[in-house]
């Protein structure tokens, strides 16, 4: 492993930082407070915590509508997140973009997003301008496997290996898009073999393994940025809860989730790990454990009691007005 | 008569065509829900649930479950309609024209009048639109005037349980292509569905309210919105006209015009934001032809020219209301006498 103890302990507290957003998120939501369609990212931590963690400040990312585990990652503060989750006046977008429209461009973070297959070309964007303004940012776009079918997210693939531009195509597999499977949805089952047709080079990997993805992210990274070429990943993971907050997951098979919580837990296997190498022991991660829960008992406790925003607001930055 | 949902309608309308013909084909993302899951197929019919029992009964060759490929799902529609089968595609939200407006602006629209007239394209697109759910700026908008303004597409927004059974059987058996805006927030609402072979003809507004001081037009989510408006309004003795236009094109312009020719006074009630809308398309429209009629100016009750904003606060700001709708049409009532004054 060559990971040192502060970027151990960093890893897990971001991993586990998105891991309870959600988890609270999952039961803030039937209190009736959260309004709108949320997606949550739990069981996905290691991947964008993986990608993130070998990303600089500088770098960009841009998301999906399952957003959320993508900002924490990029160091979007978790409090004005929560606060847009409530539709709160000071929000990190203001309340006026909710859950899948999370931004902090200032963080290189451009967006959750609610087109699915929106991303990848935007992804394309933000490389050219790396790319001229020679500054060695590399791009990263998160797509799921049902993104991975839409024809912007071939265009901009293709567009990336013509263009020669350092941007990396992240899939994150789940197996599901909504309820359909991804044995059913993509065609050939094979995401990164389609990357790879289009010509660039291709990395595949455990996306519920925290050291497996960390360690390829660490090549891809490299590689986008010496070359400055395009590359894809293909990250094999899983969802913990269902598609949006209310989905009865009737697709699932009997025990599937208590079965992937029990056996795919990027947490779990993180700690595991940690733990037998004598890298960190259990009371330094629950000591981190403590923390994290604090922090979003907090961030929840301040957004429940932040001022909405005023009906006048409606007609801020629109800067054309009638 | 059956007491049945507009999500029901629905259903119940494309069971019937499907097994009246054997043409009509369904096809779109999880419309069968499930494939390829342990606990699919048909894990939910369709996240609106309107598509359900459908694989069941008519299977997996003409109820087409498919990946996220707007721009694919209808361009595949278009060649269906082209070559002989009845497409009924769905758009799970109206925000992703955005994806496939190629294919519905340059190919659907167009096929019958450039290739001659030789030719004709049995589309229907059953689309969801509307706020009022805080689904956010790119699943909430109603971008049905948009749609209008295209030639060689109809438009129809049913706005009651009954409406949607009788528009649907009449798109679907269409020779031309439909959009089929369907309110999310108006499938739950329950009415009175007539049993059997039912259609309602395109181009034909629905008196959902009658009066003689005022005229309110309007379609969709907001014909509620009216219905609610007028009967504030009547209790103060005020009575409305309101015409719920059930297609925005082809557009019953007797219907507005007879009205406003009566009552003198117009509102129009628009879920979208007022530039080129279709507040102001029908303003034109009146002002052009019953301007002698007119006894105020005509008031337009529409969204902002914004996004659609996601905190519960902003979207109640953005969308037009009940009480909104009620102070236009106090508004034009005064204009007289406020001149005069
Ligand atoms: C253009 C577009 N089509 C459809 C949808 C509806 N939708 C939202 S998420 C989703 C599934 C996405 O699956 P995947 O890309 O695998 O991401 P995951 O949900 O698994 O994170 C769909 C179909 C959408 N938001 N945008
Ligand atoms: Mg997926």
């Amino acid at each position: 492993m060559q990971l040192s103890r502060e970027q151990l302990i960093r890893a897990y507290r971001q991993m586990k930082t998105i891991r309870e957003f959600e988890e609270r998120l999952h039961t803030e939501i039937q209190t009736g407070q959260i309004a709108g369609f949320t997606h949550l990212y739990a069981g996905q931590e290691a991947v964008a915590v993986g990608v993130c963690e070998n990303l600089t400040n500088e770098d960009y990312i841009i998301s999906t509508h399952r957003g959320h585990g993508h900002c924490i990652a990029k160091g979007c503060d978790v409090r004005a997140m929560m606060k847009e989750l409530f539709g709160r006046r000071d929000g990190l977008c203001k309340g006026k973009g909710g859950s899948m429209h999370i931004a902090d461009v200032s963080k290189g973070m451009l967006g959750a997003n609610g087109i699915v297959g929106a991303g990848a070309p935007i992804a394309v964007g933000a490389a050219i301008s790396a790319k001229l303004d020679g500054n060695g940012r590399v791009s990263v776009t998160f797509s799921g496997d049902g993104a991975c079918n839409q024809g912007t997210t071939f265009e901009a693939m293709n567009m990336a290996v013509v263009l020669k531009v350092p941007v990396i195509f992240v899939f994150e597999n789940n197996h599901y898009s909504e309820h359909t499977g991804h044995k059913y949805a993509v065609g050939s089952g094979d995401i990164a073999a389609r990357a790879e047709a289009f010509g660039m080079r291709v990395w595949r990997g455990n996306g519920s393994d925290f050291f497996d993805t960390d360690q390829i992210m660490r090549e891809v990274v490299e590689y986008c940025r010496t070359t400055g070429l395009p590359a894809a990943v293909e990250l094999d993971t899983e969802r913990f809860f269902g598609h949006f907050e209310g989905d009865p997951q009737r697709y699932r098979g009997a025990g599937e989730v208590n079965r992937l919580r029990q056996e795919r837990d990027c947490l779990t296997a993180f700690r595991a790990a940690v733990v037998s190498a004598n890298l960190l022991d259990d009371a330094q991660l629950d000591g981190i454990d403590v923390e994290v829960l604090k922090l979003i008992d907090d961030a929840v406790a301040d957004a429940r009691v932040a001022p909405p925003p005023e009906a006048s607001q409606v007609l801020e930055d629109v800067y054309i007005s009638y | 008569m059956a007491n049945l949902t507009m999500r029901e309608a629905v259903n119940l309308t494309l069971h019937q065509e499907m097994a009246r013909d054997s043409n009509v084909i369904v096809l779109g993302e999880d419309v069968v829900g499930g494939m390829g899951t342990a606990g699919g197929p048909e894990a939910i019919g369709g996240i609106w649930k309107a598509t359900i029992g459908l694989y069941d009964k008519f299977g997996a060759g003409r109820v087409l479950d498919t990946p996220i490929s707007e721009a694919a799902i209808i361009g595949a529609a278009a060649g269906a309609a082209l070559t002989g089968k009845r497409p009924v595609a769905e758009l799970m939200f109206a925000d992703f024209i955005g994806v496939c407006l190629d294919q519905i602006w340059n190919q659907i629209a167009k096929f019958r009048y450039m290739f001659g007239g030789r030719t004709r394209c049995p589309v229907v697109i059953r689309i969801t639109y509307g706020a009022g759910v805080n689904a956010a700026a790119q699943h909430s908008q109603a971008p049905y005037a948009l749609m209008t303004a295209i030639p060689g597409i109809k438009v129809v927004m049913p706005a009651t349980p009954a409406d949607a059974k009788g528009l649907l059987t009449t798109a679907i058996r269409d020779d031309d292509p439909v959009l089929f805006f369907e309110h999310k927030a108006l499938y739950a609402i329950k009415g009175e569905v007539p049993d059997g072979d039912y259609m309602i003809p395109f181009g034909h507004a629905k008196l959902v309210r009658e009066g003689k001081d005022a005229t309110i037009v309007t379609c969709g989510q907001m014909v509620g919105f009216a219905e609610r408006a007028a009967d504030a309004l009547a209790r103060d003795g005020i009575a409305c006209d309101v015409l719920d236009l059930r297609t925005t094109s082809p557009l019953d312009e007797e219907a507005i015009l007879d009205s406003v020719e009566m009552t003198g006074r117009l509102v129009i009630v628009d879920e979208s934001p007022p530039r080129c809308s279709l507040a102001s398309d029908i303003s034109g429209i009146v002002g052009n032809q019953a301007f002698a009629a007119l006894k105020a100016p005509i008031e337009m009750v529409t969204a902002p020219h914004s996004p659609v904003p996601f905190a519960r606060e902003l979207e109640k700001a953005y969308l037009p209301s009940p009480a909104g709708i009620e102070a236009a049409v106090r508004k034009t009532l005064g204009y007289r006498s406020e001149r005069r004054g």
